[in-house]
């Protein structure tokens, strides 16, 4: 049986799906009977998820506006 | 434009690196406004300070423009100009003379643990396992102004080679290989950056979310 400490050194791993078999039904059975790591996974793919929501940044305008002035000068070339 | 090209852009992108091509200015717009926001972003998460950042975005697109006839298709375009962004930030960062060379960010000792061995008992189980969250909805997540802002000062926090891989893999959304492809590292590598930094976001968030513990 996998400690906690072990679920949360194979979390990524077992997210990535980069486990052999073997391991992932290891992980899956300790899942399956420790609340506690349940959470942790679930906050750690909350957490990943919550980035890719995460607004972009705004292009500031004098970026831009630099970038038009170098894209004519590439033109002219 | 070669058929590969064809299959693995948007109709509409295809479209607009054509007019790129002929040096089309609204369509360098639309492609500026559409890639840059994502293209700042790996820049800030790879170069020191914001005045470095934008001028490695200027480089990054200076270079796209050059070597515009070389883009074959095989990547999505928004993973091609992000492999331009982390070459130019290279470039950078070997001119400025870093006394940490770029390569030595990535490089990570695989054993160090991403959870603080204090969190368990000796048999490995957790001292005092995680707290509940009272928030676990990714979207209110990103949208809550705290949460948010415990979310980006993680991220800003990391150490660069972690930083930039959760830039690309949670934040964008690249597949590993093409993070990998972008930076230039292995899988394994990206991996561990992976791991260490995805546990440091969610340590960061418990805080705000009734889990005053540190794990």
């Amino acid at each position: 049986m996998l400690t906690c400490q072990e679920m949360t050194e194979l979390s990524t791993d077992y997210a990535e799906k980069r486990l052999g078999l073997a391991d992932r039904l290891r992980f899956q059975l300790h899942l399956g009977l420790c609340a506690d790591c349940r959470a942790y996974v679930r906050q750690l793919r909350a957490a990943a998820r919550a980035m890719g929501a995460l607004p972009e940044p705004e292009l500031p305008k004098a970026l831009e506006e630099e970038l038009l002035r170098r894209f004519e000068g590439w033109k002219k070339r | 434009m070669d058929p590969a090209e064809k299959v693995r852009l948007p109709p509409d992108e295809a479209a607009l690196l054509v007019r790129l091509r002929a040096g089309d200015r609204d369509a360098f717009t639309a492609l500026v406004r559409h890639h840059g926001g994502a293209m700042l972003r790996l820049a800030r998460s790879l170069a020191r300070g914001a005045g470095a950042a934008e001028e490695v975005v200027q480089d990054a697109w200076v270079g796209a423009l050059d070597g515009l006839e070389r883009f074959e298709g095989r990547a999505s375009l928004r993973t091609w100009l992000l492999g331009i962004v982390a070459n130019k930030a290279r470039t950078r960062a070997a001119r400025d003379g870093r006394s940490v060379p770029f390569s030595a960010l990535f490089e990570q000792d695989p054993d160090a643990p991403a959870v603080d061995p204090a969190s368990f008992l000796p048999d490995g189980h957790w001292r005092d396992g995680p707290r509940h969250w009272a928030e676990a909805d990714p979207e209110r997540l990103a949208l809550g102004a705290e949460t948010r802002a415990a979310i980006e000062t993680a991220i800003a926090g990391l150490p660069e080679g972690q930083r930039a891989v959760i830039t690309l893999r949670d934040v964008e959304g690249l597949e590993a290989a093409e993070a990998c492809n972008v930076l230039g590292i292995t899988e394994t590598n990206q991996r561990v950056l992976l791991h260490r930094a995805r546990a440091r976001v969610r340590a960061a968030l418990g805080p705000y979310l009734g889990g005053a513990r540190a794990c």
